[in-house]
């Protein structure tokens, strides 16, 4: 289990990472915490050429207040945004997300970047992003461009990401008043990959009826699952025992899971629904008690 | 029995002696055979089947010592045309057990390196040596092999059907062992009973996982023909002989040593080719050489274990009283056995367990097949019967609607009736004999550290009454513990009078050389600082047999003690002499010999060694020989018997199945604690390993043998976050069998968790009528009980109206 040989490069700013990637775009990859990548070089699964480190950037590493939304730089600890005020109170979906990732020593290394460029269908972030309709950034020679995530997760480990691109920023809009929100998530072990995991938000009017929600899944799909059918059904309703338990039939419709070791199809599926359920409720508990 | 004298000095046996070994551990001083460095030293890689089961064709090694960096390569014909196979039976039984059990017996040898077939995903078809292990991985996917596929044997049950393709084609079968034992009137008790059932119990494949996986490193010194090797092992001596025979070396040629090893858990407790071959090579290149085995590579190819299938009947009355039990298993062996039937003869004679069940008859098949090669994982095949049998015993309580607590009590052994003879013969060719102990008291107590039975029986009426899931999980095992043939030990006092132990021992990580050195202090009435202790080198001492199957304190203790005793015969004729009193007047005290009752009148051992010493102005009687050293090895009469009582509160969330572990309680004894404090944490660590695998680890297959959990990403380790609190409470009952009245309590705590995890979901479950009858333990299994019956209430809901 030892990598492949690689040269390294190790860029100061982003322009020269840029052009680093640009040079050597095909056999290269960018390096953030390592977490994903260096266990992949090591079972040789992973053979980049050349290794362009993205550790020494200090421009890629922050959390911005930017008024609509928040701005997180790619090169961002996930542990920095567990204990950011600005997440927790900007996007709390996200501090939630976050809880769930791995553990401390991962964190301290692993990059918002980093997962998302990865787009392990069992991630935290993706889901997140996608639920909260969250915007990436990405830098080439050839420019910059704002992609969404619907538009930026396509399959498994895979994004709309060009060879020659860097991802360098995160836009992620901010939780509207009157919202909640919950990332409720099971794994064999505290720590892992979820076996399925919900990414939800709701926001509701003066009479609690809900008139926003955004909903996403992990771990059930090749990539972060959009659960657009059960937000229809939710949105405009007040949260019954009726409604919680159909948004839970119309979650384990609306995915398609593998199984594998760890669990079956159907059971993905089925805690798919129940994730959905508990999600849901404990949303709109958190929207309902900030009143 | 215990030795009064002993006991009297107030001494160290019994006390919480902090581990000697622990500052070097704690500053990062600890030396493992990874950090072994010496010059020259090149680095060993193997070339592993990608393939479960396939003939090999060319081997082609060129392209690869064509890299820049590297040294060697060989294939399988290329070692095979120097070196023999690996002995398939590492481990001889005695004829005392072959005679009373029957046996049929076909053990397979294992070349270092085939060159015929692979027979499993991870073993070796070829090696390399190179300047790095970097250089050596990237010459590995220059070896072109050609493999001719052959039908995959993933299972024992497809290698027992008579058309499955051999393994092993000499063997002209793919059963390793046939192993048969009765007790009473054996199966034909069955008919007699007024209640029988019949069930199918699976305790699936896991196996050691030590932080620290194997490795060896060895160098050859041509001036003096003489081999050093480290090797990550439990079995030093076992490593020694296998490679004296090899390369047909004299043993005493070759130094083997264990330095510090991050646990073994069986594991590593025999040896493995890459034991040979890094030797060999050493001596073939005559350069150091490294292997050091990574995490998938361990994985793949270190043994495997469990992984038994039980058809258990059992035979009872009204009462529950258990009059027969019969059983067939099998064992999947997987390609190589390298303990041959050890394992499952473990199994067949801790079936019946603190019970008294005057009937039992048992058979069982050790298939062959094209998995990892099985060999013994802490438990070593008390696990798996326990879970078949413990398992057995709450079906009979459902059966009977009676609490499984009491079905136990009312077939336990009383203390009353101990040594208790069970009526079968030990793997050591002994009769079996529970030698001590008090069963029902275990359980008792385990059920108070719960809050006792009638609370937890009304805590769960409760919670089901409140559409909440909670369960009591119990599980009993004794365990036969210090096994023979024998341990050694070397004492030597030195002539600055300290206390020189060596023994056969291999710790890895128990904490040997603190409880030996107790004994040792006790025994010579020294501060324990004076005792200087060696373990796992076998420079040190003649023969020893190693640290597996929870032998050493008892085995060593027993060796420490023969010897001493015989150095401390001479040591008071040389003090009577100095002191010109006779021996009778003598006693040992304060580091050295005095007259009973005359403070003054005192010799230390510093003082009698000088005098002990060959030369001019020595102070020995005439007709005494010099030195104080000695030799000795203790044979045990049989096992010493511990035992234990665990019981488990489980919360199940019949949502997703999750399951919640509120306590765990083992009570254990065995016998008199040398040191509470590393007994506890013995204990403490197999029930953390026995819950991994009664809820995570799993080496699975698929149906073309296929590994599908080869890293930590699949192979689910419980961490720290996953264990639930744990309480173990320790009862004291001396052994009979040696002086100190001590047990062996290594692999104990790994027995029972998966069964009593089993048990807590059944009983959680009881109003779904629920049976878990395998491992691992799934959540989705759990979800798919409640989600049926839930189905079923619905339908039949919907008849209804
Ligand atoms: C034991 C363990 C458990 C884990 N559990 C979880 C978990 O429960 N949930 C979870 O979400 N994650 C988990 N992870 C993964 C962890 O969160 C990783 O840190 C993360 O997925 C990748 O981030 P990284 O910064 O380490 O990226 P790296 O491993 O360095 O890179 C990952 C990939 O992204 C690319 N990349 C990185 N940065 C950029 C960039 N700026 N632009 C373009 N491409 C880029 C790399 O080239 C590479 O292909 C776990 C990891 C481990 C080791």
């Amino acid at each position: 289990m030892k990598p492949a040989s690689f040269s390294y490069l190790l860029p100061k700013t982003v322009p020269e990472a840029v052009k680093m990637i640009a040079e050597h775009s095909g056999d290269a990859r960018f390096i953030a915490g390592g977490q994903s990548l260096v266990p992949m070089m090591n079972f040789r699964l992973a053979r980049p050429s050349v290794l362009i480190d993205l550790n020494r950037i200090p421009d890629l590493s922050y959390i911005k207040d930017r008024g609509d939304y928040i701005a997180v730089g790619a090169m961002t600890r996930e542990r920095m945004i567990e204990n950011s005020d600005i997440v927790r109170d900007m996007c709390p979906l996200v501090h939630d997300a976050t809880l769930n990732i791995a553990h401390l020593p991962i964190r301290s290394r692993g990059t918002i970047g980093g997962s998302i460029s990865n787009a392990d269908p069992a991630a935290e972030y993706p889901a997140t992003m996608l639920a909260l309709d969250a915007f990436m950034v990405a830098k080439s020679e050839r420019g910059e461009r704002e992609i969404g995530a619907a538009d930026f997760f396509d399959g498994v480990l895979s994004t709309s990401l060009e060879a020659d691109e860097i991802l360098t920023e995160v836009r992620i809009p901010k939780a509207p008043a009157n919202s909640g929100s919950a990332f409720i998530e099971i794994s064999r072990r505290q720590g892992d990959y979820a076996l399925a995991g919900i990414a939800a938000q709701v926001t509701l009017d003066d009479d609690e009826n809900i008139i926003g929600i955004q909903l996403a899944a992990c771990g059930v799909g090749p990539g972060p699952v959009r659960l657009n059918q059960v937000e229809d059904g939710v949105r405009g309703t007040t949260l019954t025992a009726e409604i919680l338990s159909n948004a839970k039939e119309a979650a384990t419709a609306a995915v398609d899971p593998e199984g594998d070791v760890h669990a079956t199809a159907a059971y993905r599926r089925k805690l798919t629904g129940v994730m959905t359920e508990r999600a849901l409720r404990k949303a709109v508990l958190r929207a309902v008690g900030k009143k | 029995m215990l030795d009064e004298p002993l006991r009297q000095s107030g001494g160290y046996i019994g006390q919480s002696v902090p581990r000697r070994e622990d500052r070097n551990l704690l500053l990062g001083k600890g030396q493992f055979v990874a950090d072994i460095q010496l010059p020259g030293m090149l680095h060993v890689a193997f070339a592993r089947s990608p393939l479960a089961h396939a003939t090999i064709g060319t081997v082609d090694v060129d392209s690869a010592l064509a890299i820049n960096g590297v040294h060697f390569a060989a294939s399988g014909s290329d070692v095979c045309a120097e070196l023999p196979p690996i002995n398939g039976m590492q481990v001889v039984t005695p004829q005392g057990w072959r005679d009373r059990v029957d046996t049929d017996i076909l053990i397979p040898d294992q070349p270092l390196v085939p060159e015929d077939r692979v027979r499993y995903v991870g073993e070796a078809y070829a090696m390399v040596a190179a300047d790095s292990r970097y250089i050596a991985e990237d010459a590995l996917e220059q070896i072109e092999v050609e493999f001719e596929p052959l039908p995959p044997l993933p299972d024992a049950e497809s290698a027992l059907k008579d058309d499955a393709v051999l393994v092993h084609e000499q063997l002209g079968r793919n059963v390793a062992a046939l192993l048969h034992t009765r007790k009473g009137d054996g199966a034909d008790a069955m008919e007699s009973c007024p209640h029988r059932l019949s069930r199918r119990f699976v305790h699936h494949r896991y196996a050691a996982m030590p932080m620290e996986t194997r490795g060896v490193v060895a160098e050859y010194d041509g001036r003096t023909d003489t081999l050093t090797v480290w090797s990550s092992t439990q079995v030093v001596h076992w490593v020694r002989r296998e490679i004296s025979t090899a390369l047909e070396m004299p043993e005493e040629r070759i130094r083997c040593v264990a330095p510090d090893v991050g646990g073994g858990f069986g594991g590593k407790g025999h040896v493995y080719p890459e034991d040979i071959l890094v030797a060999w090579l050493a001596k073939k290149l005559r350069r150091p050489i490294k292997w050091v085995e990574d995490r998938h590579e361990h994985i793949l190819n270190a043994a495997h274990s469990r992984d038994n299938i039980y058809d258990v009947e059992i035979g009872f009355d009204d009462r529950g009283k258990i009059h027969v039990v019969t059983s067939s298993f099998i064992v999947d062996s997987g390609a190589y056995t390298p303990v041959g039937a050890g394992i499952a003869g473990n199994s067949i004679a801790h079936m019946l367990g603190p019970y008294d069940i005057p009937h039992y008859e048992t058979d069982c098949k050790v298939v062959l097949t094209n998995r990892t090669p099985n060999a013994p994982y802490r438990g070593a095949g008390r696990p798996e019967v326990g879970f078949a049998m413990e398992r057995a015993v709450d079906i009979v309580a459902n059966h009977l609607d009676l609490d499984p607590a009491v079905v136990r009590f009312r077939n336990m052994i009383p203390p009353e009736a101990m040594p208790y003879d069970v009526g079968l013969t030990y793997r050591d060719g002994v009769p079996m004999v529970y030698d001590s102990g008090d069963y029902p008291e275990a359980l008792r107590r385990a059920l108070d550290a719960l809050g006792g039975l009638e609370v937890i029986r009304k805590r769960q009426k409760d919670a089901w009454a409140n559409g909440k899931y909670l369960g009591l999980g119990l599980g009993c095992y004794v365990e036969g513990t210090g096994v023979g043939p024998f341990e050694g030990a070397t004492i030597k006092i030195d002539s600055t009078g300290k206390i020189m132990v060596a023994t056969g021992a291999c710790p890895q990580g128990q904490g040997h050389e603190t409880v030996f050195a107790q004994f040792a202090a006790d025994m010579w009435h020294v501060p324990i600082e004076d005792v200087y202790v060696t373990v796992a080198d076998t420079a040190d001492i003649t023969l020893g047999y190693g640290t597996i199957a929870s032998r050493s304190t008892v085995t060593a203790s027993g060796a420490i003690k023969i010897a001493s005793d015989k150095i401390q015969e001479k040591a008071l004729t040389i003090a009577a002499n100095m002191l010109e009193v006779g021996e009778a007047d003598l006693e040992m005290r304060d580091a050295g010999v005095g007259v009973v009752g005359i403070p003054d009148m005192h010799v230390t051992w510093r003082e009698i060694a000088c005098a002990a010493k060959p030369g001019w102005d020595n102070q020995r009687p005439i007709g005494v020989d010099a030195g104080l050293e000695a030799t000795s090895y203790y044979e045990p009469p049989t096992v010493t018997w511990a035992y234990a009582a665990n019981a488990a509160l489980v919360w199940i969330d019949t949502d997703t199945g999750k399951l919640e572990i509120e306590k765990y309680v083992e009570v254990h004894d065995a016998g008199v604690l040398v040191n509470p404090g590393l007994a506890d944490g013995q204990v403490k660590g197999g029930l953390v390993q026995g819950l991994g695998g009664a809820l995570l680890e799993e080496l699975a297959y698929d149906e073309q043998g296929q590994l599908l959990t080869g890293s930590f990403a699949d192979y689910l380790m419980p961490t720290a976050s996953d264990v639930p609190p744990i309480e173990v409470l320790h009862m004291e009952t001396p052994s009979p069998l040696n002086v100190f009245g001590v047990k062996g309590l290594g692999e104990g705590g790994a027995i029972a968790p998966p069964v009593v995890i089993a048990n807590a979901v059944c009983d959680a479950l009881r109003p779904f009528k629920a049976e878990l009858n395998s491992t691992p333990v799934r959540w989705q299994d759990i979800a798919a009980i409640t989600e049926n019956a839930d189905r079923q209430q619905n339908m039949r809901a919907d008849q209804e109206a």
